[in-house]
């Protein structure tokens, strides 16, 4: 049975079914239950994060497993490290991503390396929620999409669900899993509904989903780009062309075979990420592919990214900074030795 | 400056007076504007206003030069207000077009002007900290005699930069002044539960430096007090912890709630505790300013924020190419 979702209610009934199944499940961060020992406020009132996404779960299984935080990244990240270490199974908040440079130690050389250095004998089943995205004019310092950073990190996997669907059952996933995971939430796409499984299921790691067959190019969107791949697609379609979508739904580990074999059908690769494009995933991807599947190219593998540049403020910046159908187009018609498109 | 013999606030000359309060009313006045505007949805982003902590920054910045530094928070409208942004500047880059004072690349969060010391508005709590101890060690290093003051929030006072940046600047005796906004919240959780210790000025005694606890809300206590840690800094005695007890008259953001308020506490804070009208109170009482004064220096601060609006909105946005200059420096 599927029920109607929001991303955000997916994100809420996820870790609900998780602390039920398990009472090892704790909730930890800044504001996430909200209003701690504020004697007026019942639970029910409470914020439950910044954008509310975990409003309601304090109420159900009360503040020794939902636990707000003092503003204190580096304490608690590394808390929810070492709890993870010695039995229990946290999702631990991170409200922006942008956030990671105040607890990037615990992170990258705690949670990411216990399990290798210690010679397999620890694990750390941590799952860190973090907000990630443009598009919604909150600047430079929260508005990044740190994805790259993660994937660069051997010891940690990567989650960038696109949808209400996936964001439920890659949660699940992550927070069952034995090794630390990072799931990136779009803050765009919080309202953003669609159908959703009822009750407990799981979507493993490592398995892209095709949104959209073709035969002449395949692109590859990443998180809310997947849309603007699609986009782009239909628009593609009326000239004649049809591309094949791909969302890679994790990162790390990273789904391969699909995105080749696809290439090898369609000869044609484009990445559409909006994150910066120095040493990014879209990079990494056309790399591999480069590496792997470069007999069966017919043309150059092109990447519609964010600039090398911060995030700007002002909204009509943000606009042009974003991928957009008409880039795709724009690099398509590039490799197809034509500029037909442009007026697309 | 204020030098040591001018500190009590009873010696305040109209001069001073005029501009204390000025810059209260336009902090108040500039907030005010900006609630406004953003509840109809013509300001984009994320938004954290400063209504209610006036006589902190104003009653501080009353004792620096442009020469000296400050750093600031996501709540910066205020202390950029205090150090002299311009406010059109401001407004405008809140707008987000290019003629903000960041070129409306940075907005609301990120409102600077190095230009007036001000080292920026911050989208990262705790990342104040660090910073102005830098600005200390520069005015250390090159002998300039500035200073540099950090205005940080009750909830940045758990985050681990706090102690080690108070640390540093103990070990190392930078002139900075380290202003906690003891607003009572860090975002929606309270003060009292987040921070284990009474009162964030204790921490000095533990970091053997100078610290106080003044009513945040009463501009003279605020002024003595900074006047007495600036100087202290500018000497080269050391670092102060400056604790002033205050209130947010709005929310964390705007659309924010405030579930987690009392809200008697809230009537009390907005009313007979605010701090322009106490200290309208003192002005009228210590004969400084009259009635009369007061009101048109009201008028004149809604004539200037009316004109900012009015700026902002008739200015353009930002040119494309906009989005990939100020990458870097040399290229």
């Amino acid at each position: 049975m599927a029920v109607k979702m929001s991303y955000s209610e997916a994100i809420n009934d996820a870790i609900r079914l998780a602390m039920r199944k398990d009472d090892d499940v704790i909730l930890i961060g800044e504001d996430v239950a909200g209003g701690a020992e504020v004697d007026h406020l019942q639970d029910e009132g409470a914020w439950g994060g910044v954008f509310g996404v975990t409003k309601g779960i304090v109420e159900e299984f009360g503040r020794d497993r939902v636990i707000d935080t003092p503003i204190a990244e580096s304490g608690y990240m590394g808390a929810a490290v070492s709890a993870a270490a010695t039995g229990l199974r946290p999702i631990s908040e991170l409200m922006f991503n942008d956030f990671i440079g105040s607890c990037l130690d615990e992170v990258m050389n705690q949670a990411a390396k216990f399990h290798y250095m210690f010679g397999g004998k620890a694990k750390v089943p941590l799952t860190i929620r973090t907000i990630d995205g443009a598009g919604f004019n909150a600047a430079a310092q929260h508005s990044q999409s740190l994805y790259a950073l993660f994937t660069h990190i051997p010891g940690i996997k990567v989650v960038i669900p696109s949808n209400p669907y996936d964001m439920k059952g890659l949660l699940l996933s992550a927070i069952f899993d034995d090794d630390p995971v990072i799931v990136f939430e779009d803050k765009t796409l919080y309202g953003m509904k669609g159908e959703v499984g009822e009750g407990f299921y799981t979507i493993p790691f490592g398995k892209a989903e095709i949104k959209r067959a073709g035969k002449d190019l395949t692109i590859v969107g990443l998180g809310k780009q997947v849309y603007t791949a699609l986009k782009a697609a239909d628009q593609l379609a009326k000239k004649g062309f049809e591309a094949e979508v791909i969302d890679p739904r994790t990162l790390s580990p990273l789904d391969e075979d699909t995105i080749i074999n696809s290439v090898k059908k369609t000869g044609r690769l484009i990445i559409v990420d909006e994150a910066y494009p120095r040493c990014s995933a879209a990079t990494d991807i056309a790399a591999i592919v480069g590496d792997k599947a470069f007999d069966y190219l017919d043309a150059p593998i092109k990447r519609v990214t964010a600039p090398h540049a911060p995030v700007p403020f002002s909204p009509p910046l943000e606009k042009l900074y974003m991928p957009t159908p008409q880039k795709i187009i724009d690099a398509f018609s590039v490799m197809v030795g034509n500029k037909v498109f442009s007026a697309v | 400056m204020q030098t040591e013999t001018q500190v009590a606030a009873k010696d305040m000359t109209v001069e001073k007076a005029k501009w204390i309060y000025t810059k209260m009313q336009e902090i108040r006045q500039f907030e005010t504007a900006v609630h406004d505007i953003f509840a109809k949805g013509e300001i984009p982003g994320f938004v954290h206003l400063y209504a209610g902590e006036e006589a902190v920054a104003v009653g501080v910045c009353a004792h620096l030069t442009d020469d000296d530094s400050i750093t600031s928070t996501h709540r910066g409208h205020g202390h950029c207000i205090a150090k002299g942004c311009d406010l059109n500047g401001m407004m405008a880059e809140i707008y987000g077009r290019a003629t903000g004072l960041c070129k409306g690349k940075g907005g609301s969060m990120h409102i600077a002007d190095v230009s007036k010391g001000m080292l920026g508005a911050n989208g990262i709590v705790g990342a104040g900290l660090p910073l102005a101890i830098g600005a200390g060690l520069t005015a250390k290093v090159k002998k300039t005699k500035n200073v540099a003051v950090c205005f940080f929030g009750d909830g940045a006072s758990n985050h681990g930069t706090f102690h080690e940046a108070v640390n540093m600047a103990a070990i190392w005796k930078l002139p900075v002044v380290f202003v906690c906004e003891n607003n009572g919240f860090g975002e929606a959780s309270t003060f009292d539960y987040a921070a284990a210790a009474d009162q964030i000025a204790d921490f000095a005694k533990v970091y053997k430096i100078a610290g106080e606890t003044v009513d945040g809300k009463d501009l003279p206590a605020v002024y003595e007090a900074a006047a007495k840690a600036v100087a202290r800094a500018r000497k080269g005695e050391g670092p102060t912890i400056l604790e002033c007890m205050t209130y947010r008259d709005f929310g964390h953001f705007e659309g924010d709630t405030q579930s987690y308020k009392d809200k008697e506490a809230q009537k009390k804070a907005i009313t007979e505790d605010d701090a322009i009208v106490r200290f309208q109170d003192y002005l009228k009482k210590q004969k400084i300013l009259t009635g009369q004064d007061i009101k048109k220096i009201d008028d004149a601060v809604k004539a200037s924020i009316d004109e900012a609006i009015r700026f902002s909105e008739e200015s353009p946005f930002p040119d494309a190419k906009e989005v990939t200059t100020d990458v870097y420096v040399s290229y």
